[in-house]
């Protein structure tokens, strides 16, 4: 039964991509038919939209990457943490890695999509660790409310610094300013190549640890009793994690609560089993962030809306409804 | 008994001093530093010339820099503090927990994403733009009451729904200033953190009229606050209408927060940190209202001097106050975990 469920959502979803990367190809602020797009991948061509369409493909094949990355980052994120809101944005990890890439351009005068990943997870992973200790002081550990709001305190002063190193020098003000919004309309095959082996050993992480994460939800003593070494799980599923975010961050900027909404939607689809969840995380984060870039260019043509800006409408209420549905004790 | 009554009366005299000297020594020290705005610059000029330009004397060069420049900066700077450290201390006390200030819980957001769409957007004068943030920040104060209300209202949820509401209006933010004018940078800036920089005192009426008004009726209700803050059921039993209480504290609340928003843009960490610094100058029992209005001037003119002085490049406020604020406020959130005040 499980089994035969599991082959039926991840064909179902896989469906889902193969769709949502050929509407990526054929929507834009010129539409091109199905028909053409087909033609130009199997048999190429020298067209205008052929052009216009090779154009589009690194973009979509980013977009369902990083998407895919952002979504098993939530997943692991909320498991280890056992906390809903834990999401890079609500962290703040995406706001740290801004900061460090910026000090980067600005002080080391790194200049290239290899050096920004490094200065990038390490500030997810400093951030992430910083917010982390900070919430989870005192009574009750790391509960929704202390994390989220040690988070956004976090994010408001280190965009505080970031805004006080880019001020003064206005070409890295301007190229932050796109950056700062979360986009993958800046995606290029260098920059895929680049991050590609640490989104690969983040992902495969992910999947490792699922069957550990299924018995840690049961708690800490009962995994513990199960055989399963909760600080070595921990601490992997929180190096994935922050792998995951900080990698798709350094080269598409910041974008938020796709990490956030994905698993809890995918837990109210296929259960709360760690092994369907974390693929069908990644599936289903590859399937909004791309919806999200075509939405963004629909509406937004002749020229586009970010995808950051449309994950924030979506990702946004999501939040509001969790707050509304917690019970107020776990507040 | 008549000593027990000694000793009662003798702590409330204490604290009563206390209070009137903290809030004495901020207004001393707020009147120093807006000196200080005035006599700082390219050119200093001597108190003599400044209290001769400010009295209606025209000098050649000192009356256009000090009245033109200096003197709306300064005002704004006070009229903003006070309005950001009043508003961000009612809705502090209001819900009893001093993360819910207005800029955690999105509704100075509300009131800069209408300012940013009416400024930069449909180009509008500061009086349109300063209605429509009004009205912005209000809807997003009920939206978050409203959401956050279900079957039992909690502080916790109201914070929780407040950063998601925020975090949405960041994102209309951001792409309102992507699609603006490239070079308007520090316009730009302005509405991410907070300026003084290019205030006119054309923009100055409203604001200040809005501090001087809902301001001194948020001063007038300190008494009513005070007694809110015991809790729902001691406030009503002690005779207090407490939802139009708390209607009013709101109102009044969101004015000052939006007004002075379309002004000088969010200052960082004014309406968050004012509170809990005057409170913990002043000493408990007496509302914190004025003081925290003084604080809040105090933190804003003395950011602004560091801003503009003490690096090669100019600052806007409200980089300084982030970043100064930031260590407080972790501080602040540290210790409240601890003792585990937060939720």
């Amino acid at each position: 039964m499980m089994r035969k469920k599991m082959i039926l959502m991840i064909g179902a979803s896989s469906l889902g991509i193969i769709l949502c990367f050929a509407a990526s190809l054929a929507f834009g602020s010129r539409n091109i038919s199905l028909d053409t797009v087909l033609h130009t991948l199997l048999a190429g061509g020298s067209s205008f939209e052929s052009r216009v369409i090779r154009e589009r493909i690194p973009r979509t094949v980013f977009s369902i990457l990083a998407g895919a990355s952002l979504g098993v980052s939530g997943a692991l994120m909320q498991a280890i943490t056992r906390n809903p809101v834990a999401d890079p944005s609500i962290l703040g990890v995406n706001t740290g890695a801004s900061l460090f890439v910026v000090s980067g351009i600005a002080f080391f005068h790194i200049n290239s999509a290899s050096e920004y990943i490094w200065f990038a997870l390490a500030g997810a992973a400093v951030t992430a660790i910083f917010v982390y200790r900070i919430g989870s002081m005192g009574y009750g550990g790391a509960t929704p409310i202390k994390l989220a709001l040690a988070g956004t305190a976090t994010s408001a002063a280190l965009s505080s610094l970031v805004s006080a190193v880019i001020l003064p020098r206005t070409e890295v003000m301007n190229a932050f300013r796109f950056w700062q919004v979360g986009s993958v309309s800046g995606a290029t095959w260098d920059g895929i190549r680049i991050i590609a082996p640490f989104l690969a050993a983040g992902l495969l992480m992910g999947i490792f640890l699922a069957s550990a994460l299924n018995a840690m939800a049961l708690g800490d003593d009962v995994a513990t009793g199960l055989g399963v070494r909760t600080g070595v799980v921990r601490l992997i599923g929180a190096l994935a994690g922050v792998l995951l975010c900080g990698a798709t961050t350094a080269l598409a900027g910041p974008i938020g609560f796709v990490g956030l909404m994905i698993p809890h939607t995918m837990r109210l689809l296929c259960g709360a089993d760690m092994r369907l969840v974390v693929p069908m995380s990644a599936i289903g984060g590859a399937i909004l962030l791309t919806t999200s870039d075509i939405l963004g260019r629909l509406i937004g043509t002749p020229g586009e809306l970010e995808a950051g800006i449309v994950t924030a409408f979506i990702g946004a209420p999501v939040l509001v409804s969790i707050a509304m549905r917690a019970k107020v004790r776990s507040l | 008994m008549t000593k027990k009554n000694h000793y009662v009366e003798e702590g409330f005299r204490k604290r009563k001093n206390r209070f009137i000297t903290v809030t004495f020594l901020l207004a001393v020290f707020v009147l120093m530093l807006s000196i200080a705005m005035l006599y700082l610059g390219n050119t200093r000029y001597s108190l003599s010339v400044i209290v001769r330009v400010l009295m209606g004397e025209q000098i050649q060069g000192a009356s256009f820099s000090i009245r033109t420049l200096r003197y709306p900066r300064m005002l704004a700077g006070i009229m903003a503090g006070m309005a950001f450290g009043m508003a961000g201390s009612t809705f502090q006390t209001m819900l009893r927990n001093p993360l819910a200030s207005p800029d955690i819980i999105g509704i100075t957001s509300g009131s800069s994403v209408a300012a940013v769409f009416f400024i930069l957007v449909l180009e509008v004068n500061t009086t349109v733009a300063s209605i429509a943030s009004i009205l912005a920040g209000l809807l997003v104060a009920c939206l978050i009451y409203v959401l956050s209300r279900g079957a039992s209202f909690s502080g916790g949820k109201m914070i929780l729904i407040g950063i998601g509401i925020q975090a949405m209006l960041n994102a209309v933010i951001s792409y309102l200033l992507l699609r603006a004018n490239q070079y308007d940078v520090p316009a730009a800036l302005r509405w991410l953190s907070g300026s003084l920089n290019g205030i006119q005192s054309k923009d100055m009426a409203g604001l200040f009229w809005t501090v001087w008004i809902f301001g001194g009726l948020l001063f007038l209700l300190g008494r009513q606050l005070k007694i809110l803050e015991l809790g729902e059921h001691s406030a009503i039993t002690l005779g207090l209408r407490t939802d139009q209480t708390r209607v009013l504290l709101v109102m009044c609340a969101v004015f000052l927060i939006a007004v002075a928003t379309s002004v000088t843009g969010p200052i960082s960490f004014v309406a968050f940190l004012s509170g809990p610094i005057a409170g913990w100058l002043a000493g408990k029992g007496i509302s914190t209202i004025l003081p925290a209005g003084l604080t809040g001037a105090v933190m804003v003119l003395l950011a602004d001097i560091i801003g503009q002085y003490a690096f090669d490049t100019r600052f806007p406020v409200g980089i300084i106050t982030g970043i100064l604020g930031a260590p407080y406020l972790i501080y602040l959130l540290i210790r409240m975990n601890k003792s585990g005040g937060a939720a």
